[in-house]
């Protein structure tokens, strides 16, 4: 009898690992079997990368080694980050880019989380962005939006694209929700159409044929991209924000309304509070998304990150070393955009253990 | 200010009306303006002008003289070719993908979540000049990699055995095909309300899907050329001959294609999985259903069912996503209306076939998913946690 009293769960490490990956014969060499692809696969990688690569010196001694030929990045790494910038004028580009880089990690902070700070200090480095990289203050001489380019440009049209589209997201969203069946319908349809064609088409329309259509147009070409980005992201943010509205009680429009409280009091101070709190998650993939999606403005012809990347290693010296510059590129993609995603996962965790 | 709320809505409903429908007529009468003041005239009648230029790549006989409207749907054919190919390739990647995150082994689900992070993080475009770029830098066709002598890997795109078969057989093979996977869901989809019908239906899907099998393999074989039914790509001079050419645009495309979206998929199918309960699983077994069977009967079909709304909206994503063509010179929908707009000039016409297009190819594919999803979805009132 004494013999099925039950063992306590093993902790020791060889029963851990026989257990969760050699529980069966087929399972344990379907582990054996990954175990070995992962091993060779990040030994060619670090061999690649790092073992036989050249990380300084010339096109030809690139061509020698076995390895990733890093030195097109360490050549041409200015190139990739400041564009045309004028070459005296690259640490504006430079502060102007890390302040940018600086708001977006702020922002994750909830002490930002209200209206006023969060716009206070997305308007404040906007500016000071604008008038780093533009000059014509403080003693710094001119350099027009046609010369701006690489990474710092991509960072700007982003933190354009989400200064603007979020309050037209959230007035879309508001109209969506209006009593008047119209204004309901007209935002409704605007939005659904939005959503349905490719951003490209939408870019290509506002950056190339508007000039066209509509001659005396102000604003340079940069400005109009940035605008039809953000009614883009806010055509998607303005669901995001309109299921976060709609997952609230009704009671609690119903109790704001009891306690006399007018239309824009009721949005302002109960609504569109509790709505964002509920919507972040997704509101923070969404400005992920919105990160990748800027790389497609160098279809219209503007001198981002991965225009400045293709021009990298287009031109004859560095052709063949089109595999490190593009790796080089998708990684500094996998930067923004991994840190964005996890945090927004991390978000989502501890909003559903407060649940 | 009038007698009740109702008027006092009706009255700024009618204002806001107004003003919206008179500012889009004055835009655009303006907009026809300024482009009849640069010699631009205004109406279809382009549509049956001859363009005088080629594309890359047509599913139709296609030639410089044909009209406009020709090469339009030649655009939107060749969307639509490149964007089922490339969903059909995503989803069963990310069915595999998401298999693998789902794995109780851990070096599985390692593997799938690796193969997510690194896929999903990476803007589409970027993967999209990458696989141009490999596919563009491969050796030249003399130098080419040789697999098995069957497919040949150049710069010049990729070479593939292909059916040697007269074009009428092969047209007709394809429609009559064609028609039998439409009889077949129609069969699977129509409502079973009788037991007969439950019972009939299903072999009556799978008699057609049979049916249309054989009768386009007969097609086929009796359509052949004289040397044989399979025709290899061989070497002659610079170039190949024989067999099917993969362009490297269209390869590139379609690689960075079904590997973003399976990444995607994945994610989706994931969820589909972790959403199947426990006890179902559990039951399949206790029924002595093998792991094959609980996988193919019991969680891909529950999974499947349970993201299909999911599904759906991915995928009008991914038709979208073959704009991209426009960066490696795939002659897409939008590659041709671009074209179009910079040879003929009718800006606001193109424009508007453009939206139009895509509007009904995004609401069609929604239409069937939404109908087969309401066809398939699990009725009644299952308990699933």
């Amino acid at each position: 009898m004494t013999d099925i009293a039950l063992a306590p769960p093993s902790l020791d490490l060889r029963h851990m690992v026989r257990r969760k990956l050699f529980p069966t014969p087929l399972s344990g060499l379907v582990s054996l079997i990954g175990i070995a692809l992962i091993s060779w696969l990040a030994w060619a990688l670090i061999r690649w990368a790092i073992l036989d690569a050249v990380f300084f010196g010339t096109p030809d001694e690139c061509k020698q080694a076995a390895g990733a030929c890093w030195a097109v990045i360490t050549t041409r790494w200015r190139l990739m980050f400041f564009g045309l910038y004028p070459y005296d004028e690259h640490w504006r580009s430079a502060f102007g880019c890390l302040t940018l880089i600086a708001v977006i990690v702020l922002s994750c902070i909830p002490w930002f989380w209200t209206a006023l700070r969060i716009s206070v200090l997305w308007v404040v480095s906007f500016t000071i962005f604008v008038v780093l990289m533009r000059g014509g203050l403080f003693g710094l001489s001119v350099i027009t939006e046609d010369k701006w380019g690489g990474l710092a440009l991509s960072i700007f049209i982003f933190a354009g694209t989400s200064l603007l589209g979020m309050p037209l997201a959230i007035m879309l969203a508001l109209l969506r929700r209006s009593p008047l069946p119209l204004v309901a319908k007209l935002s409704g349809l605007f939005i659904d159409t939005v959503r349905s064609l490719p951003l490209i088409t939408i870019l290509f329309t506002v950056a190339i044929l508007l000039p066209i259509i509509v001659p005396g147009l102000a604003g340079t070409k940069i400005t109009r991209v940035i605008c039809g980005m953000a009614v883009f992201f806010a055509a998607y943010q303005a669901e995001i924000i309109r299921s976060g509205i709609q997952s609230l009680p009704v009671g609690q429009e119903e109790a704001a309304k009891a306690l006399g409280l007018n239309y824009w009091q009721r949005t302002r101070k109960i609504i569109l509070p509790q709505a964002f709190r509920r919507a972040l998650p997704p509101t923070v993939s969404q400005f992920a998304i919105s990160f990748k999606e800027v790389a497609l403005v160098i279809v219209i012809g503007i001198f981002d990150f991965l225009a400045s990347g293709n021009a990298a290693y287009g031109s004859g010296d560095w052709a063949f070393a089109y595999v490190e510059v593009y790796a080089f590129m998708a990684f500094v993609y996998f930067i923004f955009v991994f840190s964005l995603s996890r945090y927004g996962a991390y978000l989502e965790r501890r909003m559903r253990v407060g649940k | 200010m009038f007698q009740s709320r109702k008027t006092n809505a009706f009255l700024i409903q009618a204002v806001i009306g107004l003003v919206v429908v008179a500012a889009l007529v004055l835009f655009v009468r303006y907009a026809q303006r300024s482009l009849e003041a640069q010699n631009m005239t205004s109406g279809f009648a382009f549509l049956w002008r001859s363009t005088g230029w080629d594309v890359g790549f047509s599913l139709i006989p296609y030639t410089i003289n044909d009209p406009y409207w020709r090469v339009i749907l030649v655009g939107i054919l060749n969307t639509l070719f490149l964007g089922l190919i490339g969903l059909a390739l995503a989803t069963i990647i990310g069915i595999i993908v998401g298999a693998l995150r789902t794995s109780v082994n851990p070096v599985m689900s390692f593997l799938g979540t690796l193969y997510v992070e690194s896929i999903r993080n990476v803007p589409m475009i970027l993967q999209a000049f990458f696989w141009y770029a490999v596919f563009t830098h491969l050796p030249p066709p003399r130098q080419s990699i040789d697999l098995g002598g069957m497919m040949f890997l150049s710069a010049r795109g990729i070479f593939v055995p292909w059916l040697n078969v007269s074009t009428f057989a092969a047209g007709f093979a394809g429609v009559a095909f064609g028609c039998a996977v439409l009889l077949a869901l129609t069969f699977s989809l129509l409502p079973r309300r009788s037991l007969f019908q439950r019972t009939l239906y299903p072999k009556l899907s799978r008699l057609a899907l049979l049916g249309g099998i054989l009768f386009a393999a007969a097609v086929l074989f009796f359509g052949r050329n004289t040397d044989g039914l399979f025709q290899l790509p061989q070497l002659k001079g610079l170039n190949f001959t024989g067999g099917l050419r993969v362009s490297p645009e269209f390869a590139a495309l379609l690689t960075a294609m079904s590997l973003y979206g399976g990444a995607f998929l994945g994610e989706i199918i994931r969820a589909g999985f972790l959403s199947v309960n426990r006890g179902q699983i559990e039951a399949a077994h206790a029924l002595g259903l093998s792991g094959w069977h609980v996988f193919t009967r019991v969680r891909l079909p529950l999974a499947l069912r349970a993201v299909l709304p999911t599904l759906t909206n991915q995928y009008v994503w991914l038709i979208k996503a073959t704009t991209l063509g426009i960066a490696v010179g795939f002659s897409d929908f939008f590659l041709v209306i671009s074209t179009s707009i910079n040879q003929s000039g009718q800006t606001l016409e193109l424009i508007a076939i453009l939206m139009a297009g895509f509007l009904v190819i995004n609401n069609v594919l929604a239409g069937v998913m939404n109908f087969i999803n309401a066809r398939i979805k699990l009725r009644g009132t299952q308990l699933r946690i």
